[in-house]
């Protein structure tokens, strides 16, 4: 059955964690979520989510449908309050701050915690211009130019692009823009970037392309991204986080931990389920 | 038995043939109605407007800067009728347009759901105002407690009172027209804004109003289109004087209200000044033809990006 080859992937994260430890054995944590509930007007969406991100590594948020995992990491930067009646209650630490506390100013904080969606979305000028975009609401002067060329090379796009900055960003294939938006993600020098579901609307080659980035941006970013591709999370993430859908419709966290604990040796027998396919 | 099937298939189809051809033949001929209608005008207007140039050269009426139809002495030079017209047109758009896309900018981008829903509504009420009303106010209101006081004018009517009644005619149209613009443009647009650490005044003025521009600049047109086609409020305020002047402070009359004043006045059917109507509605009639057709193609590269 599939179940066999599903339980093959998580070999290849294994063999990558190998190398992990190399780097700093204990990961610092940079978000601690802390009994986060969050809403749409008076539907609860989450309940009671308490997880800690860890610095310059890759967490996963795994999940069926309607789980609640884009809520999640939109309430990472306040964008979920961005939705029509969307409120949160609980807190979302930030390197020790809650980024709910009075006095943050969630515009502030979004320039520290990027964010890449679902559908790649560059705004409708330049190349340059969407990469610039960033640094010119922020107020960041200084050499925008060399700072594009180093968010597109980081972004792993800058030989692709390098001879038609000028042209509409439109014009780039679906994985290119991509890369695009995590170009003008990385140009305002986030620490954390957050990736709902980034390949989902991409082929095969430009998703492999972007999971690459992935693993490289980890050395100096946090990333926490979505994906509702299991192979995907074993593939690119150090930590994954499970959620299920209770019987209230609210998302909860089943399990959470290492990402080869919880692909080889789930404590909860619904992550099992899941990941072997038995329900999606 | 296959002969049968086609035959009884061929049978249906002519039957359903015979059925729609009434309502075909109903459904062209209302087609044709407007199209006819159009034709028709446009050719009354050129039949009236080629024996108007028997009399009156194109020349001398394309460049001539005296209108003095209703005179003795008889002048046919359009550029008094077609300045008022640019004058009070432009002048409306200038307070229309910027009023008009704050008001959407606010709506699309600020006004939470509650006050859109009554704030939306309302304009389209103004919106339904009708134009002698707005006329009456320019004369009544805009010329002796706004215009008067603060320029010293002398006369009731000026080309600026009724620019600024027509200026607020357009506004709910520009409004309402760049506003559903606006919202056209995709939420991850503006989420991907967001996202970068801008605030809602930097998303609304770097990414929504220049991905909506086109439709706003359509929105514009239409706006401009209607302005130069506008009769009442113009026929009403701004005087029945032809006065080739850039000066919005003095009476002025534009096309509309020239075409106005001859066909509701008592002048003699089949003179010359008579038939200057008809060259004046031909020149109007391609005026806002081109205007519209601009709008469309603005409009048609607007449609081409969001579909």
């Amino acid at each position: 059955m599939v179940t066999e080859n599903f339980l093959n992937l998580p070999q290849t994260t294994t063999a990558e964690a190998a190398v992990e430890p190399a780097r700093d054995a204990t990961p610092e944590s940079v978000i601690d979520v802390r009994e986060l509930q969050a809403y749409y007007g008076e539907n609860r969406a989450l309940k009671d989510i308490s997880l800690s991100l860890y610095s310059r590594r890759v967490s996963a948020i795994i999940g069926p449908s309607g789980c609640g995992k884009s809520t999640l990491v939109r309430c990472l930067n306040r964008m979920h309050e961005m939705s029509s009646g969307g409120h949160v209650k609980g807190e979302v630490l930030y390197q020790g701050e809650n980024i709910y506390g009075a006095g943050v100013d969630p515009v502030e904080l979004r320039s520290r915690i990027g964010m890449v969606f679902q559908k790649p979305n560059p705004f409708p000028k330049s190349i340059f211009e969407n990469v610039a975009f960033g640094l010119k609401v922020n107020g960041i002067s200084g050499n925008t130019s060399e700072r594009v060329e180093r968010s597109l090379r980081r972004a792993a796009l800058w030989d692709e692009v390098k001879d038609r900055l000028k042209q509409s960003a439109l014009q780039l294939s679906g994985g290119q823009q991509q890369r695009l938006c995590i170009a003008r993600a990385l140009a305002v020098e986030p620490e954390v970037i957050l990736m709902d579901e980034p390949c989902s609307a991409l082929d095969p080659m430009a998703t492999l392309a972007v999971e690459e980035l992935i693993r490289e941006l980890s050395q100096e970013v946090t990333i926490i991204i979505v994906t509702h591709n299991m192979q995907q999370a074993a593939r690119v993430s150090h930590h994954t986080a499970f959620l299920m859908m209770d019987q209230d419709k609210a998302g909860y966290l089943v399990e959470y931990g290492p990402t080869s604990e919880v692909f080889t040796n789930p404590k909860s027998e619904h992550t099992e389920a899941y990941i072997t396919g038995r329900f999606s | 038995m296959a002969n049968l099937i086609a035959e009884y298939s061929r049978n249906r189809r002519l039957r359903q043939r015979m059925r729609e051809a009434p309502i075909l033949a109903f459904l062209f001929m209302c087609a044709l109605a407007s199209i006819g209608t159009t034709v028709g005008i446009v050719i009354v207007l050129l039949e009236g407007a080629l024996q108007f140039f028997r009399e009156v050269p194109v020349f001398e009426f394309l460049t001539g800067t005296e209108w003095t139809p209703l005179f003795s002495n008889k002048q046919f030079g359009v550029l008094p009728l077609l300045s008022a017209t640019v004058v009070i047109s432009f002048a409306a758009l200038a307070i229309a347009v910027p009023v008009g896309l704050l008001t959407a900018v606010y709506l699309s981008e600020y006004a939470p759901e509650g006050v859109r829903s009554i704030v939306k509504p309302v304009l389209e009420v103004l919106a339904g105002i009708p134009t002698v009303v707005l006329g009456y106010f320019a004369i009544s209101f805009i010329n002796p407690t706004i215009i008067k006081p603060l320029f010293s004018t002398e006369t009731p009517f000026t080309a600026l009172g009724a620019a600024m009644a027509m200026g607020v005619m357009l506004i709910p149209m520009v409004a309402s027209l760049s506003e559903d613009a606006m919202r056209a443009v995709p939420a991850s647009l503006r989420e991907g804004a967001y996202a970068v650490g801008s605030d809602r005044f930097q998303v609304s003025v770097k990414v929504v109003v220049p991905a909506a521009l086109s439709g706003i600049v359509a929105a514009a047109l239409l706006a401009l289109a209607r302005a130069v086609g506008e009769t009442m409020i113009v026929t009403i305020a701004a005087g029945s004087i032809a006065n080739f002047s850039a000066n919005p402070l003095e009476p002025m009359q534009t096309m509309t209200a020239y075409i106005a004043q001859v066909v509701f006045g008592d002048t003699e059917r089949g003179g010359v000044e008579y038939q200057s109507v008809f060259a004046v509605g031909l020149l109007l009639f391609i005026f806002t033809l081109s205007i519209n057709m601009l709008a469309q193609a603005v409009l048609a590269r607007f449609r081409e990006i969001y579909d």
